[in-house]
């Protein structure tokens, strides 16, 4: 299954440092490639790509609108841009710029943005995006990724380069362990990854979330509950047909993530079973509801998405 | 092409541009009669490498509709250059059309980039003559402002861009026509003065008459000679130019004439013909 085994123990890296390193890589073989950012490249981690390709790493200051506009006009002269910034003012401020100028004119523009979700911690609600796939989602022409580890966020940045057309990489500040085994996992846009097989309730986790489910699943286990993890890393194309594969097994479904339960995982899932198979399902996420200041393992507990929590609400949830 | 020529050709391009808003009893008319001298010179005089027979060239000069619902006159000089059949644009706004209401690059060769939010057309304007200059080519990029789209704050994000990075392969003419839907733009939300505006983005600054070749040719040449620093040329224009009873009326910013005021629109434009040939 590509699982690391103990690993709950493995190091841990923020996604957002694997992009940096996965550019870096990519710069050296493909010399079209540029890298943008918004006066974040510290915190986005595109420093280490404009360490390597000062020339290539574009700067456009504090100016989100422009920079995604400035990307498509790249991309139309035969450029590979991914750019940069904080998924709150990549895919909110820069909303429109993303609509019109990147996704109704199929360039090859990669959004990835970091900072997503209240693992951000200390900086509080106006940096917090638990907005953000649902935005992404709900534009045409949008493939949206949200990676769950190193690894995997190394392979959706080389997938993203080769893939032809708009692509929203959603990134963490937090360093959450490594599951994935690089020598073995394999990325394909679209397809859902079976990360633990089960019988008696589905839980679709996507983003640092597959970790924490994972944990859940294992005390779910220890109660004689067998769940199958299923990660989504990319929320749209969805892959509606494990979805149903797995639901039909197991006539329960949770979602969980680290997003709005509002146009995110529990929505992209929902959409599917709604029109393929009606099952119920339960979603795990933020409520509707902003975020706050506080350290980021804090937060997840308290917003109930670390593993206990989730543990005790898919128990209920089987047992109701 | 010689003065009276290039005449011709704007004046054959303001017919279009009235086909067109008739033909889908919408669209600009106003913006777009304004500015067909502009995009004459530029497609038949000034931009370099523009083929009909291969649209995408690399190497050729680019130009973004920075105001993208002036398309009809950007259709209309496509359709003039040979990129699109004349007879096409009487399916402007029209349902299976190529041409959308506003431009799309995917669907019009000729088309450098999809416009029509406003602001949005100056950046990926900018990322064009950047890509330029990182790949040492020698294209130049233009880029078509309206006055009251100015009043949009990333206009001056990519000005302050293009200073900064001495993007001297831009050059970026303001359609001053005066007048926005809500009515004259010093009324709305004046965006004067503009000189200062520009020169404090580190943009070269040059004016010019909007309907006057010679002037326009000046202005492009010295563009074409400023380095080390984007231009801005500011073209004093006449909204609805060309259709006398559109001149200068905010009320046809964005509405198609009906059959009769068709009629007095073509006749006014035969005339000026008329007077061209003689």
């Amino acid at each position: 299954m590509s699982i690391i085994k103990d690993f709950a123990d493995t190091k841990k890296i923020a996604t957002r440092e694997s992009y940096g390193q996965a550019l870096a890589e990519l710069g050296k073989e493909h010399p079209d490639l540029i890298v943008m950012d918004a006066d974040l490249a510290g915190s986005t981690k595109t420093s280490t790509f404009r360490k390597e390709f000062p020339d290539r790493h574009i700067n456009c200051g504090i100016a989100e609108a422009n920079m995604m506009c400035i990307a498509a006009g790249l991309a139309s002269c035969g450029k590979t841009v991914f750019a940069s910034s904080f998924a709150m003012f990549a895919t909110g401020r820069a909303f429109e710029q993303i609509r019109n100028t990147i996704a109704h004119t199929k360039v090859n523009v990669k959004v990835a943005a970091s900072h997503a979700g209240i693992s951000v911690g200390e900086d509080g609600a106006t940096h917090q995006c638990c907005e953000d796939i649902s935005l992404m989602r709900s534009i045409p022409n949008m493939v949206v990724i949200n990676p769950c580890d190193d690894t995997e966020a190394k392979a959706a940045v080389k997938a993203a380069y080769e893939y032809e057309g708009p692509v929203y990489i959603r990134l963490g500040r937090l360093a959450v362990p490594v599951l994935l085994d690089e020598n073995e996992y394999k990325f394909e846009i679209g397809k859902g990854v079976v990360l633990k097989e089960g019988s008696d309730v589905t839980i679709f986790a996507t983003g640092l979330e597959v970790y924490e489910a994972l944990l859940a699943a294992q005390k779910l286990e220890a109660d004689g509950i067998s769940a199958e993890v299923i990660n989504i890393h990319t929320i749209k194309p969805i892959d509606e047909e494990l979805v149903v594969k797995s639901l039909s097994k197991t006539k329960k479904g949770v979602t969980v993530e680290e997003h709005s339960v509002i146009g995110g995982l529990f929505s992209a899932v929902s959409e599917v079973t709604a029109k393929k198979l009606p099952t119920k399902l339960m979603a795990i996420g933020v409520e509707d509801q902003f975020g706050h200041s506080g350290p980021a393992k804090e937060l997840i507990k308290e917003f109930g998405l670390d593993a206990d929590s989730i543990y005790e609400k898919v128990k209920n949830f089987v047992n109701e | 092409m010689n003065i009276t020529e290039l005449k011709k050709t704007a004046n054959n391009i303001r017919k279009g541009i009235i086909e067109e808003v008739h033909a889908a009893a919408s669209g600009h008319p106003g913006g777009s009669l304004s500015s067909a001298d502009i995009l004459t010179y530029l497609y038949f005089e000034e931009m370099q490498n523009i083929d009909p027979k291969d649209p995408k060239n690399p190497d050729r000069d680019r130009f973004v509709l920075s105001k993208g619902h002036a398309a009809p006159v950007l259709y209309a000089t496509l359709a003039e250059k040979g990129f699109i059949p004349k007879e096409e644009l009487v399916t402007l706004r029209k349902i299976g059309s190529r041409l959308q209401g506003h431009p799309d690059m995917n669907l019009v060769p000729g088309v450098d980039m999809s416009t029509g939010s406003l602001g949005q057309g100056l950046s990926t304007a900018v990322g064009m003559a950047l890509a330029a200059k990182l790949d040492k080519k020698d294209y130049r990029v233009y880029s078509l402002l309206g006055d009251g789209e100015i009043q949009e704050g990333q206009i001056w994000e990519a000005c302050m861009f293009a200073g900064y990075r001495k993007l001297d392969n831009l050059v970026v003419i303001l359609d001053n026509n005066g007048l926005q839907i809500d009515g004259e733009i010093k009324k709305v939300c004046s965006p004067y003065p503009l000189d200062e505006k520009f020169l404090s983005f580190n943009f070269h600054v040059i004016h010019a008459d909007a309907h006057d070749f010679d002037s326009l040719k000046a202005a492009f040449d010295e563009a074409k000679e400023t380095k080390g620093m984007p231009t801005a040329i500011i073209a004093k224009s006449v909204k609805g130019k060309g259709v006398s009873f559109m001149e200068n009326e905010v009320g046809w910013h964005g509405k198609g004439p009906n059959d009769e005021e068709y009629k007095a629109a073509m006749a006014d434009l035969e005339r000026i013909e008329t007077e061209l040939c003689q």
